[in-house]
């Protein structure tokens, strides 16, 4: 696993049902893309997240295919339609074969 | 080996030429949209891409697409040694067919998104985005 992964998203606490929100997710990750040098001229290998989905109670809001282009400290914003009270769930698949999960719950207001 | 002054002008002359070799044979921006949508042409309507016209820094470069009616779109950068930048599939909780990312450029060239519609077609959009690597603002 890389060393010190951290999973960030922005999601309101609540929302009225149908209602469309913007979701904002960030995760600290360095995304080495495999096409830079060492100061001994080694290519440093590629180590980057491959993929990221989105899911509110089982059903994908976005599901992303990440290639090495994707900045340092990925970024993604998106909307979701909340149709009823639930829960977000993020998950990142590392090169590495490590998953790192968020989950967040959003109440009916 | 001895350098005359005459030698010394002629490789510098010749690293100035290679060094703009790269950004000529970067991959068409054609091709690249033709590989995505497996050759089919793709619309000009129907999708927004939103780049700045110059990143100081290639490093992260905010873009945004906005397609309505999109299942998937696909984010090109055509003179990044790979192209392929990330692919946006849409499931049925998206509230609307855009996104925003950071993604990172070789240098100044074009950005290409192309969307694959629910009805099976393509719309795909490209704007070119000025990157000074060095900050110096230019």
């Amino acid at each position: 696993m890389a060393k010190g992964v951290k999973p960030r998203v922005k999601v309101p606490k609540t929302a009225s049902a149908g209602e469309m929100v913007t979701l904002k997710t960030l995760i600290s990750h360095k995304m080495e893309s495999g096409q830079r040098k060492d100061s001994d001229g080694n290519k440093i290998p590629r180590s980057i997240i491959n993929r990221f989905t989105c899911a509110f109670n089982g059903k994908t809001v976005v599901d992303v295919e990440m290639l090495p282009a994707i900045s340092t400290n990925p970024y993604f914003q998106f909307d979701a339609v909340i149709p009823e009270a639930g829960e977000f769930h993020f998950t990142w698949y590392d090169d590495d074969g490590s998953v790192y999960e968020t989950k967040k719950s959003v109440k009916m207001a | 080996m001895q350098f005359t002054r005459r030698d010394t002008m002629a490789i510098g002359g010749a690293a100035v030429l290679t060094s703009f070799v790269p950004s000529l044979s970067v991959a068409s921006t054609n091709d690249l949209i033709m590989e995505v949508t497996g050759g089919a042409t793709a619309a000009s309507s129907g999708i927004d891409l939103t780049a700045p016209e110059i990143a100081e820094n290639g490093n992260t470069v905010p873009i945004s697409v906005d397609a309505p009616g999109a299942v998937a779109v696909t984010i090109l950068a055509a003179g990044n040694p790979l192209p392929g930048v990330a692919t946006f599939n849409f499931g049925d909780g998206a509230g609307s067919q855009s996104a925003t990312t950071r993604i990172r450029l070789a240098g100044t060239q074009d950005v290409i998104a192309v969307a694959k519609m629910a009805d099976g077609s393509f719309a795909a959009v490209s704007q070119t985005v000025k990157v000074t690597i060095g900050g110096c603002g230019g």
